[in-house]
């Protein structure tokens, strides 16, 4: 058995992973990704359209070239790439972790490390996470799993298409089964809202004339051997109005339904998990509950833009750098979700330093107001033109904002939206 | 008659309501900020999008790693009219490796000004 041993091994080589990674080399530090797709990028490589990298590249990037951009950065370094070799085993011991990876063309290989970055993504939901009544014939796919099979094997799964739930996944593939002549005939949204962006529902329903039924849950996938159609019944009033269900007729129904933080060899690692985000608890060095092990990027919490997976990412990989140098961090305060906040992350702040906090609103509004408050006083108000839950949130917390945490024993810091 | 249009220039996502007057140009409201009127502009008297898609690739490789199909987009907004044409021709494309990201595909796609470029590299 091949083994090589580094200051740090990142688990993962898309956005977040790549982005890590070059920032420990950058540092002075010694750096493995182990990625298990044959190239680097992730789930970039098989988003083709645009609109990545306003904020990273200050250009707009369809996702292959993002990746590609972010991959000639870490080619330029002393950052070693393994591809094709999947992390089987993860061994968080208190001094040196190992990593036990499974490669067809290496074997087996030991990768030893101080710190470990979990930057392995995230996966879609699927039927069974939602539990869609009926037959189980062939035609029912991951929104995801369909721009793959379409975008970089180049087949088409279906030709009269329903996407079930609205996320931003499901409206852009609506458009792509367009583009390639397919019939999509519906999108069926269980929310009163939609959860995608209101310029993929403009640009990728609208245009194309597909009707976005809100407030409508799929009650059944009918077909023996493949799907033959859904069935569609709306909510009213928080019932399901069964008298007024109708089908529609289909061979292909893509499912939209939300992402989960892929914790697998997190929770093999001993690592506690947050049930809100399904992601690891962090401090404010994104250090998880194991000692020596961060997580950044869509294993942490699921981000809507590449370009704040990278600037996260970017802080991890900074942190770790410190953290190996010895740095820890003093006293830390606890970062609540306040009113109207779904979750915050990290969970911890360090009065010492300039933190950077993401969150999701609960809530649907134009102008409203992002409150800070420390242990219960409210320390700076920001205004945010609009907020919706399916756009994630940012806040920077200064010194100056935690100035009031010192000289209390246990310091929270409260993230509230009105 | 007005029209009636989702701004989505920003996430904001503004109603805007649109008029035409008699002499053609449009009077916009509904919009918090100067670019709805640009959008309005823009979407009503000459819609425009980005497309992309993928191309084939002439001789796939064997093994895992092997492509079959390279991404590619416009290299400025298609009139959104001509897309389903401009999309026919983009399919009817055979790629010969290598390609290079960046690299042009066609251009000047029927004098419009839009080339059609790769995305990514593939050896």
């Amino acid at each position: 058995m091949k083994e090589l041993t580094y200051d740090a091994v990142v688990i993962g080589g898309g956005a977040a992973g790549m982005a890590a990674a070059r920032e420990l080399d950058a540092a002075g530090c010694s750096c493995a990704i182990v990625e298990r797709e044959e190239r680097l990028g992730g789930i970039l490589g098989q988003c083709i359209h645009n609109g990545f990298g306003l904020i990273e590249f200050n250009e707009e990037l369809t996702g292959p070239e993002f990746a590609e951009r972010m991959e000639e950065r870490v080619r330029g370094t002393g950052v070693a790439v393994y591809t094709g070799a999947t992390v089987m085993e993860v061994d968080a011991a208190p001094e040196i972790k190992s990593l036990f990876c499974y490669s067809a063309s290496f074997g087996v290989i030991r990768l030893n490390a101080r710190a470990i970055v979990l930057a392995m993504g995230c996966r879609e939901r699927n039927r069974g996470n939602i539990r869609i009544p009926g037959d189980r014939p062939a035609g029912v796919y991951t929104a995801g799993l369909a721009q793959r099979l379409v975008n970089i094997e180049g087949f088409v799964p279906g030709r009269n298409v329903v996407v079930i739930g609205s996320g931003d996944i499901g409206l852009i593939m609506a458009r792509r089964m367009s583009w390639i002549g397919c019939k999509v005939h519906a999108v069926v949204e269980i929310l009163p809202y939609p959860s995608g962006l209101t310029r993929n529902i403009v640009q990728c329903l609208h245009d194309f004339g597909i009707p976005l039924y809100l407030s409508h849950l799929t009650t059944r996938i009918i077909g023996r051997e493949r799907v033959e159609g859904v069935e569609i019944t709306p909510i009213e009033n928080g019932a399901l109005m069964h008298e007024k269900s109708f089908v529609i007729p289909c061979d292909t129904v893509l499912l939209s339904v939300g992402l989960v933080p892929e914790n697998e060899l997190s929770k093999d690692a001993g690592v506690e998990l947050n049930p809100m985000t399904n992601g690891p608890v962090v401090d404010s060095m994104l250090m998880t509950s194991v000692p020596g092990v961060f997580a950044c990027g869509n294993v942490l919490h699921v981000h809507d833009l590449v370009d704040y997976v990278v600037e996260e990412a970017k802080r991890a990989g900074a942190n770790v750098a410190r953290w190996l140098k010895g740095e820890r961090p003093q006293a830390e305060a606890r970062i609540k979700a306040g009113p109207n906040v779904r979750y915050v992350a990290p969970s911890r702040a360090d009065p010492s330093r300039d933190n950077k906090i993401y969150l999701r609103s609960l809530v649907v509004k134009n102008e409203a107001s992002l409150e800070i408050r420390v242990n219960n006083r409210v320390v700076r108000t920001v205004k945010k033109a609009h907020i919706q839950p399916s756009e994630m949130l940012s806040v920077d917390l200064s010194r100056a904002d935690l100035a009031t945490c010192s000289g209390s024993p246990d310091p929270t810091v409260e993230i509230a939206l009105a | 008659m007005s029209e009636e249009l989702i701004c989505i220039t920003c996430p904001m996502g503004c109603r805007l309501k649109v008029d035409r007057r008699d002499d053609g140009t449009l009077s916009v409201t509904g919009n918090r900020c100067a670019r709805g009127i640009k959008y309005a502009e823009e979407e009503l008297l000459d819609p425009k999008r980005m497309v992309s898609a993928t191309a084939k690739v002439s001789k796939p490789g064997a093994g895992l790693d092997a492509v079959s199909r390279v991404p590619v987009r416009t290299s400025v907004p298609c009139r959104k009219e001509a897309i389903g044409d401009l999309l026919a021709d983009i399919y009817a494309l055979t790629v010969d490796l290598p390609v290079a990201r960046g690299q042009t595909l066609i251009q000047n796609w029927k004098g419009s000004g839009v080339d059609v470029l790769a995305t990514r590299t593939l050896p």
